[in-house]
């Protein structure tokens, strides 16, 4: 066995050296947002008092535990974990598996691997070495977490079990990154994989939580993420929860392992298939390639939309079902509007969590282009009668109507799933799809600062995701955070009304769709006068 | 319409390093042009400006009577092109493959495609993933050979096939030839481009350093003689137009330039000749020439 991880550490500290930059931003900004968090409820809710009462409001809103779990203690820390503590294991679960990805199956894909394999390296060897990296890095993460919030006085215990929930949520997510990596021969297959389940486990426990009243509360203990709540950090600490990590690690890893064990380099779990001789009649033009480059995401995108359509729209009706056995509930919400309030300000959230999914792949689909440039395929399309533009197009257009399309589809999913609990299935999808297509404009800034990106910068494109994250961060932390209004307004969805909750105006839609519109003209203009840039 | 492709002062910069210098190209219509370099002297940066992937700095370039960036999707319509680096979409087939890149063309040959599959042995069903790096070599130059377009753009072609497959191409290329078709041939193989082309223009750092038919550019260099003789050479070596003379008992080997070959057997005839080998320089003699006369410079 020591044979086959031969110049593992050697691997690591090189994978350290090519990732340098992107890990410190991810650690860095991770570690921000529960420090910053903890600072600003120290300011805001400065008493036990002022303190008890939020956590009392918060116990009472089926909506805030479905979306940021149950609240435990009103202490600072316990606070500060219950608000950030969601976000936080969902972020850091996309960080450790995008990084397993990132070191296993796409240098077995561009064949790097195989250079490397050549020399005296364990066969093993690449596997543990992002191993090392991913959970490695949730560990720094967690140390230097824990010692932010010490430092801002926080009790150690409590600091030290948030530290190690990370770590653990690392842990967990590295080993689904390492199984994902070992199914398909395609590295954006194994990612959407291995991101999918980070998805699923959030959605478990929004599941859980949100449908405890139902008697579902234990989905949220299928969860990678759910086990982050209920090691209750600050408010009577449940060591043992870090067992769950470590025991779904090491089985998905051991799995792993042995997969690897087994298969050849480059190889998937499913040998390939022959396929057809000659190009059907849909593979005749750059859309019809296109097409069949995107098809994939775009389905896989869409069942997971439809996914969370399903969660939040039968969350929203088991929100109905605890005013009804809890008429004493029921008549405090009373003063904020009744149930149908409630439930509006749920889904007006949910959409926009949507949102930001569906931004997510339209950023996606337009960095495409990048890949189709980066790998060398765009220059043989190029080089035929196919125009600039007419490339560009084929791929942006998913990135325009795709995220249009799972929008829909979520609140129809939504919509269906709430109206037929209430009985008005007609009401209910019109009202969700109106709020969903709503935060089109907002998607499409995106996929603008995307195609800009490309057209004019393209080396800077991963600068999109960076601008997803930001938005994301702004979106659910600025205003706990006590950013000044100029920089919630960076954010495009700041500017979206949260329908059904407000108004529609017309006039902050229509400026954002200007943006949009500039945004992807400018791109497609830069693309047309620049060089074609591989690697 | 007598050229295909008119370059003249081409220049073309990578932010610091200057990747053409001023770079002349004059490939005739109807020609097999080959265009020879070492690795990283600027032949695909050239052949890249040439399809309109990239923009010039500087000097001109005319392909097809058109202009190579503003023009590129009509012209592209009348060329074809085979890239050094072949990459295949991961999960099409190869078959799909060359039909797409003909149809994007506006055009393919069916029954060429399918004789050229059968003569290169491809398996067109088998996924781009799969392939090795000859038969994605392959995929590109089926769908570019037949395709039916003036213009063949080919950046080493053969690299990645075996000698089996190289000797196909061969064959291919020749009746490109007889139907008239231009072919510009990027390539280091001196023994494709010797056997191949008609004209063939030397690449150094971005310049042409020599352009010409193979007998033109073997006209300016030394022709190697190796003879034994039954007297004393000795006398050979006072002529001062004899170079690199080695001799050895009553063998000895030299070379002379071209023009003084008649010489040469005139010298030697009186000295008994037992054996005589003269033969022209190779391509390869000549691109080493260039080569390390330009590294000496």
């Amino acid at each position: 066995m020591m044979g086959t991880l031969l110049g593992t550490g050697r691997l690591a500290r090189f994978i350290l050296r090519r990732d340098r930059l992107r890990l410190t931003i991810w650690v860095a900004v991770l570690a921000l947002v529960p420090i910053g968090v903890a600072n600003a409820f120290i300011e805001l809710y400065p008493t036990e008092a002022s303190r008890q009462e939020l956590v009392l409001s918060v116990g009472a809103s089926p909506a805030l535990t479905a979306l940021l779990g149950p609240v435990y203690d009103s202490s600072i820390g316990a606070l500060t974990a219950w608000r950030v503590g969601t976000i936080i294991s969902l972020l850091t679960g996309i960080m450790t598996v995008g990084t397993m990805i990132r070191h296993t199956r796409e240098e077995e894909e561009t064949g790097r691997r195989e250079l490397l394999g050549s020399t005296v390296l364990g066969r093993h060897a690449p596997l543990l070495a992002a191993l090392v990296v991913a959970i490695g890095t949730g560990l720094v993460l967690g140390v230097v977490v824990a010692a932010g919030m010490i430092g801002i006085g926080l009790p150690a215990t409590g600091a030290f079990a948030f530290g190690l929930g990370l770590a653990g949520v690392a842990t967990a997510f590295a080993g689904v990154g390492a199984l994902a990596a070992q199914l398909t021969e395609g590295a954006g297959a194994a990612r959407g994989i291995g991101i999918g389940i980070v998805g699923f486990s959030f959605l478990l426990r929004v599941a859980g939580d949100g449908a405890e009243a139902s008697g579902l509360g234990w989905l949220s203990w299928l969860s990678p993420i759910g086990w982050f709540t209920r090691i209750r950090p600050f408010a009577d600490e449940q060591w043992w929860v870090l067992l769950l990590w470590l025991a779904l690690g090491t089985v998905v890893v051991v799995w792993a392992f042995a997969i690897t064990a087994r298969r050849d380099v480059g190889a998937g779990a499913f040998p390939p298939r022959p396929g057809q001789a000659m190009a059907g009649w849909g593979l005749r033009n750059e859309f019809g390639l296109a097409w069949r480059l995107q098809r994939g995401a775009l389905f896989g995108w869409s069942v997971g939309l439809a996914a969370i359509g399903l969660v939040f729209g039968s969350v929203a009706n088991s929100i109905g079902d605890l005013f009804a056995e809890n008429p004493q509930l029921a008549e405090i919400f009373e003063r904020f509007g009744g149930e149908e309030a409630i439930t509006d300000v749920f889904f007006s959230v949910a959409v926009s969590i949507i949102a930001l999914v569906a931004s997510a792949y339209a950023i996606r689909a337009v960095l495409r282009l990048r890949v189709e440039e980066e790998g060398m395929r765009a220059e043989p399309v190029l080089a035929t009668g196919v125009t600039r533009l007419g490339w560009s197009s084929s791929h942006l257009v998913f990135g325009l109507l795709g995220p249009a399309v799972m929008l829909s589809l979520a609140a129809l999913v939504a919509g269906l799933a709430y109206g037929v609990a209430v009985g008005d299935v007609g009401g209910e999808i019109w009202r969700a799809l109106g709020s969903a297509l709503a935060q089109l404009p907002a998607v499409w800034v995106l996929t603008g600062v995307a195609m800009a990106l490309y057209g004019l910068a393209p080396r800077l494109v991963a600068v999109s995701w960076a601008v997803l994250v930001s938005c994301l961060l702004l979106g659910q932390l600025g205003e706990i955070l006590q950013l000044p209004q100029w920089a919630l307004d960076l954010s495009p969805f700041t500017h979206i009304p949260l329908i059904p909750v407000e108004e529609l105006e017309v006039l902050p839609l229509a400026v954002l769709l200007v943006i949009a519109l500039a945004l992807t003209g400018a791109g497609l203009v830069g693309f047309r006068r620049r060089d074609i840039q591989p690697g | 319409m007598s050229s295909a492709i008119t370059i003249s002062g081409l220049v073309k910069n990578f932010g610091q390093t200057r990747a053409l210098d001023g770079l002349d190209l004059e490939v005739a219509t109807g020609e097999i042009h080959g265009f020879l370099g070492p690795n990283g002297a600027g032949k695909t940066t050239t052949i890249r400006i040439l399809l309109g992937l990239l923009r010039h700095d500087g000097g001109s370039a005319t392909l097809l009577g058109g202009d190579p960036w503003s023009e590129a999707t009509e012209l592209h319509r009348r060329l074809a092109y085979v890239p050094g680096d072949v990459m295949l979409w991961p999960n099409l087939t190869g078959g799909e493959v060359i039909d797409l890149l003909g149809k994007l063309r506006g055009g393919l040959d069916l029954a060429k495609k399918q004789r050229l599959i059968e003569r290169f042995d491809l398996d067109p069903t088998k996924k781009g993933r799969t392939y090795s790096k000859g038969n994605r070599q392959k995929v590109a130059l089926i769908a570019a050979l037949s395709s039916d377009v003036e213009l063949l753009i080919l950046d080493e072609p053969t690299a990645g096939l075996d000698p089996l497959m190289e000797a196909e191409f061969r064959n291919t290329m020749d009746e490109d030839r007889d139907d008239g078709k231009t072919v510009l041939l990027a390539s280091h193989i001196l023994a494709e481009v010797e056997a191949l082309c008609d004209r063939i223009s030397i690449v150094r750092k971005g310049q042409i350093v020599e352009s010409g038919t193979l007998a033109e550019l073997r006209h300016l260099t030394r022709t190697t003689i190796s003879a034994e003789v039954s007297q004393d050479p000795g006398p050979i070596a006072q002529l001062p137009w004899v170079h690199d003379l080695l001799l050895h008992d009553h063998k000895v080997d030299f070379e002379v330039d071209s023009d003084r070959l008649g010489e040469a057997v005139e010298i030697l005839a009186p000295l008994g000749v037992r054996s005589l080998i003269s033969h022209p320089p190779t391509l390869e003699e000549l691109f080493m020439r260039h080569y390390r006369d330009g590294e000496a410079t």
